[in-house]
């Protein structure tokens, strides 16, 4: 669970079924087991306006989970990357009505809200439910080049190689958190490196 | 006391009957000078001094933002209300002093929306007419549906149609002409915002359906000003200031507040912003809410009253004021 510190800092909820013509769904790994649990208390014929597009991760559990919801459309996606053309596209022929839903890892809610906003939706409506790795998405704010799944502290930017304090400041727009380097003053001092994001 | 604004000195540089029910006016600067910045959606409050009696009430500002040199504002002349209105239709000529607020929006566009769509019904097209012209300006996706009883009525009806073309739709009630609500909510793109100001069943139409259809709360925007409504007169203590005040039958609790030289803070006078929210020490009787600023738990509490709007029939009330 992903706790509160500073304002930026997102917090998540718990998905509940919203009025709206449209429902989709956008999820990761053990994210299938939020929208599974909230189908128990979703009104009767809500998945025949469901879209489900779910990246199943490296164990490939839980697809059999939401295929039993018999959602009126159900994508497999191997990875963010290859479901971001279809989303832009759905997004971009919707209509009001449409509802998101958005449930996993933060990389995946973080990036899928990215797209939501530039399509117009306000982040405040968006529906979200945390669950799995707490692996961050990391800006390096000095070379601004984007490392993906880090979980130590401090981490190593994949670009540059500064060794970067992960802060709790995020950003909706890049969909990642900021990472300062930890020893500008003297780069020969390195703080013991943890693993906390996991 | 309005919080947060300052007071304009103006001039009445113009007053222009636009149909039998609806007048408009113009005010400048007495001191020549540019009026302040406002966006569209933003009214003001203007000061009209009757004898022994002001009156203060809320108006939109419908000229456009881009044209500071002058504030206008349209008035529906409301024969059976408490007077502001007949007082702004007989009094007020060309020339006159006057005095208003800075502008407060309460009511903006929300500049992240893909389109913007509003609907109007009858007076409530005023901000409108500011917010199309400022989105006009800046090449802004909108569209306009205005409910009106009758075209003679349809007040700025031919303005708009003149400036925005198809971009406006009009709907008139004697012609039994009626927004197909449902269809025009589900046809939106992604990304709209809706905009509503008009009667209060309109609003409360147009945020249920919208709700219903899935139209999150954030994108659903309105402004209903109450007016204060008359009625039975009463007694209050206000407990703070050690004074015990009668409320007249045709004057708000708010006006009589300030009649006893007690200055709390307001600022759009229509129960909306919730600036003159007051608690309640105690009562004895039963109130009578008219704003759209506490929640019905809050009312139900009989804890706070808003006075620019609310009332109270009973035996004692005591305020925090």
């Amino acid at each position: 669970m992903a706790a509160k510190s500073i304002i930026s800092r997102p917090v998540y909820g718990t998905l509940s079924p919203q009025p709206g013509k449209h429902h989709l769904f956008i999820t990761d790994a053990e994210g299938a087991l939020a929208i599974a649990e909230m189908a128990g208390s979703a009104p009767p014929g809500f998945f025949d306006d469901a879209e489900i597009v779910f990246i199943p991760g490296p164990d490939g559990k839980h697809t059999a989970a939401l295929q039993a919801l018999r959602p009126a459309q159900f994508h497999l996606s191997p990875s963010f990357a290859s479901l971001l053309p279809r989303l832009r596209q759905t997004l971009a022929n919707a209509h009001m009505g449409l509802r998101l839903y958005l449930a996993g890892t933060e990389g995946l809610i973080g990036q899928a809200m990215q797209v939501a906003l530039e399509a117009g939706i306000d982040h405040t409506s968006i529906q979200t439910e945390h669950r799995g790795s707490l692996a961050r998405r990391m800006q390096c704010v000095h070379c601004k080049g984007i490392t993906e799944n880090v979980t130590t502290q401090p981490a190593t930017c994949a670009h540059c190689g500064l060794l970067l304090l992960v802060r709790d400041h995020y950003s909706r727009r890049i969909a990642a958190f900021q990472g300062v380097c930890i020893n500008a003053e003297d780069r020969s001092e390195i703080p013991p490196m943890e693993e906390v994001f996991r | 006391m309005s919080t947060g604004t300052t007071k304009l000195d103006v001039v009445v540089s113009d007053v222009v009957p636009v149909n039998d029910l609806v007048t408009r006016f113009h005010f400048r600067r007495r001191d020549g000078e540019l009026l302040p910045t406002f966006s569209g959606g933003a009214h003001v409050v203007v000061e009209m001094r009757d004898g022994e009696r002001t009156r203060l009430n809320p108006y939109s500002l419908m000229g456009s933002p881009l044209d500071t040199r002058e504030y206008t504002i349209s008035v529906r002349r409301d024969d059976v209300g408490r007077g502001g209105s007949l007082f702004m239709h007989r009094n007020v000529k060309p020339g006159m002093e006057m005095v208003v607020s800075y502008p407060v929006n309460l009511f903006s566009l929300d500049l992240r929306a893909k389109k913007h769509l509003m609907l109007a019904g009858g007076i409530g097209i005023t901000p409108f007419m500011a917010q199309t012209a400022q989105l006009a300006a800046e090449g802004g996706n909108f569209e306009l549906h205005y409910t009106c009883r009758t075209a003679s009525l349809g007040t700025y009806a031919d303005v708009l149609r003149e400036r925005y073309d198809r971009r406006v739709r009009l709907y008139h009630d004697d012609l039994d002409e009626r927004i197909e609500l449902d269809r025009l909510l589900s046809t939106q793109p992604l990304g709209t915002h809706l905009y509503v100001c008009g009667p209060a069943g309109m609003i409360n139409w147009v945020r249920d359906r919208a709700a219903s259809l899935g139209w999150p709360s954030e994108t659903v925007h309105f402004e209903h000003f109450a007016a204060p409504q008359p009625g039975l007169p009463f007694d209050v203590t206000l407990a703070v200031s050690g004074k015990t005040i009668r409320v007249d039958e045709q004057q708000s609790l708010l006006e009589a507040i300030e009649a006893a030289g007690v200055d709390p803070p307001y600022l759009c006078r229509g129960g909306v912003c919730g600036q003159c929210e007051t608690n309640v020490i105690s009562c004895d009787g039963k109130f009578i809410h008219n704003d759209h600023w506490l929640s019905e738990e809050e009312h139900r509490s009989g804890k706070k009253i808003m006075p620019c709007v609310s009332r109270f029939e009973g035996r004692s009330l005591v305020l925090e004021r």
